[in-house]
């Protein structure tokens, strides 16, 4: 189930290559109108590009040269917006089993489907619901049951948890780490978390352009394009969950907070703080931070107001009086420190 | 929903307002004070009367049915989708809003009469459609099939394309997609433009006389049969009238039953 996209759209000014590899998911990150949920419509077939041509799995969805064109439902390219767009007149069962009954399948056995699919997202309660009865995260629930309920090939979401309350993103985020492992899926998305957490690969995309790409780490730890530095560029700790700290390979332990589940030891989990929360200091901190690491000034660099400080493995941001005042060159040795309550902790 | 609120009218509105309303309220307040109550009911069903408003109701049936096997695909083609001279089309389909009935009924005339467009190839087929209960519906759908077209037009673009575009990305072939997500989402927009069909229909006058004439049980539809009875009988053409209001008053209930229950 690879994807294979080329792809220009002159009325929106995108033109784009994109190939998604097997059971992998691609995150696409990028400003508002920077043309991602493009992306998404032209492969799902809602928006026809003035060029290019697309292959799923060996299936041309579209080829401009040859104008080949398939219409949605041919696809199997499932959709899942921001909106749930549950279907109001239907039950919760019916609009999951919506998929597989219009494939064909018998009423009984579309609806075993459905079960089977809220089952998953854990939503198996909410079966005889209408969807005007469900809050928001219990109706996006709902939303990827049913699109999964279609088997698609290739999974389209389109910030899937923009419209959520922030109190139930880390549990949406959880369902969709499930849901997507081994999946064929492509999610726009402006939150690095999302990107973090559900996507082997990052596409940054800016002006209808890809201005970057690449395994998600390299690309949100070492940011080339500019809107990848702004909302990436955040300290990224890797390793394994020991006393509820992460300790990493190099042996860092990063103490913080964890989501809505702590995370077991033994799991693998990442620590993500950004480089604002971390403090420079001369002398070792005496009192509070639970964090405090030694490490030696590598490079500066100007940011606006502030200046980042990269070191070995941790960058932080801090005002130029502060870096006058430490007096910090390349070679500096400073201890870094970073409250608990700043990191956050994720399974990974 | 009722809370008191600054409304921002100015308090002389409501003079012109009221006097609007009196306008139209007391012409039927008139009408209604003028009912011989005593023989209001053998009036309303004498044979000529009973005949007429069982032709008006089957009639005006038979036109609202074929409005909607026509309107409905109109609608549709006129909200999802575009084309050159897709404009100009709307306003054609619309022009029988603001036609003079007897306009119409004299295009229909030379359509399908005798002597019309149709009308010889029909003449060979064995059909006569002019002066028949045939051409009472021809005559009704004509004028209220843009009352459909125009309310379920607008309710398709009010309601959007969003679940139509789910549904189709969860493998719903376009019928599919229009019988279980468009057409069940749409139904009170198309319930209310059914209603005001009917009651467009079951008013026709103009288009009727001049295209199907005035026989008995045949063509006869209730308005003709008050116009007549008006010379002869005024009792009956005012008891008559009264049962078309009360059938009018009966739609508007309906047609705000069923636009209130939408979405």
């Amino acid at each position: 189930m690879s994807l294979h996209l080329t792809a220009t759209v002159d009325n929106r000014d995108v033109e784009i290559a994109l190939d998604v590899a097997d059971g992998q998911t691609v995150a696409i990150l990028g400003p508002n109108g920077s043309g991602k949920s493009t992306v998404l419509s032209v492969v799902a077939g809602i928006v026809r590009p003035d060029r290019g041509r697309a292959v799923l799995d060996g299936t041309t969805l579209f080829d401009t040269a040859d104008g080949v064109w398939l219409d949605p439902h041919k696809r199997g390219t499932g959709l899942l917006a921001q909106d749930p767009l549950l279907f109001p007149h239907l039950s919760v069962l019916d609009n999951v089993a919506f998929g597989p009954r219009s494939s064909g399948a018998s009423r009984a056995g579309s609806r075993e489907m459905a079960c089977t699919r809220l089952d998953q997202v854990d939503a198996a309660e909410l079966a005889d619901r209408k969807p005007s009865e469900l809050s928001g995260g219990q109706a996006q629930r709902v939303a990827i049951a049913r699109a999964l309920a279609a088997e698609p090939r290739l999974l389209l979401l389109d910030e899937p948890m923009a419209a959520l309350d922030i109190t139930v993103v880390p549990a949406m985020r959880q369902v969709l780490r499930h849901v997507l492992a081994g999946r064929t899926a492509v999610i726009v998305t402006h939150d690095v978390l999302d990107a973090l957490l559900l996507a082997d690969h990052v596409v940054v995309m800016e002006h209808g352009r890809v201005v970057e790409q690449g395994p998600t780490t390299a690309v949100l730890e070492r940011p080339r394009s500019s809107f990848g530095a702004g909302i990436a560029g955040l300290n990224l700790a890797r390793g394994v969950v020991e006393a509820g700290a992460v300790l990493t390979s190099s042996g860092l332990v990063v103490a913080g907070l964890h989501g809505a589940q702590q995370v077991r030891d033994g799991a693998d989990a990442v620590a993500v703080f950004s480089p604002g929360a971390v403090s420079v200091h001369r002398q070792r901190p005496s009192g509070s931070p639970r964090n405090v690491y030694p490490a030696v000034v590598r490079e500066l660099e100007p940011r606006g107001s502030q200046v980042r400080i990269q070191t070995g493995e941790i960058a932080a941001d801090v005002t130029a009086p502060v870096v006058a005042e430490l007096d910090l060159l390349p070679g500096s040795e400073v201890f870094l420190a970073v409250k608990a309550s700043e990191v956050a902790i994720y399974e990974a | 929903m009722s809370t008191a609120r600054y409304s921002g009218v100015p308090r002389w509105v409501y003079v012109p307002a009221a006097a609007g309303a009196v306008f139209i309220v007391l012409p039927l307040a008139a009408m209604a004070s003028r009912v011989e109550w005593a023989s209001f009911f053998s009036l309303i069903t004498s044979e000529s009367s009973r005949h007429a408003l069982v032709l008006s109701l089957r009639t005006s049936a038979m036109a609202t049915l074929l409005c909607i096997l026509l309107g409905v695909p109109m609608a549709l083609v006129l909200a999802r989708t575009s084309f050159r001279g897709q404009g100009l089309l709307r306003s054609l389909v619309l022009l029988p809003l603001v036609l003079p009935p007897v306009v119409g009924g004299i295009a229909l005339l030379y359509t399908f009469g005798r002597k019309g467009l149709l009308g010889e190839t029909m003449d060979v087929l064995g059909l006569q459609i002019a002066f028949s209960t045939t051409a009472v519906v021809i005559a009704q759908t004509f004028v209220s099939l843009p009352f459909l077209v125009v309310s379920l037009e607008g309710t398709l673009r009010t309601a959007g394309q969003r679940y139509e575009i789910v549904a189709s990305t969860l493998g719903a072939a376009p019928t599919t997609v229009l019988r279980r997500i468009t057409l069940p989402l749409v139904l009170p927009g198309l319930a209310a433009g059914a209603v005001l069909s009917f009651a467009r229909a079951l008013g026709e006058f103009g288009a009727t006389i001049t295209f199907a004439g005035s026989l008995e049980g045949v063509t006869r539809t209730l308005p003709l049969e008050i116009y007549l009875q008006r010379e002869s009988n005024p009792d009956a053409a005012v008891a008559l009238s009264l049962v078309l209001v009360v059938v009018a008053v009966l739609v508007i209930g309906l047609v705000r039953g069923t636009r209130s229950s939408a979405v």
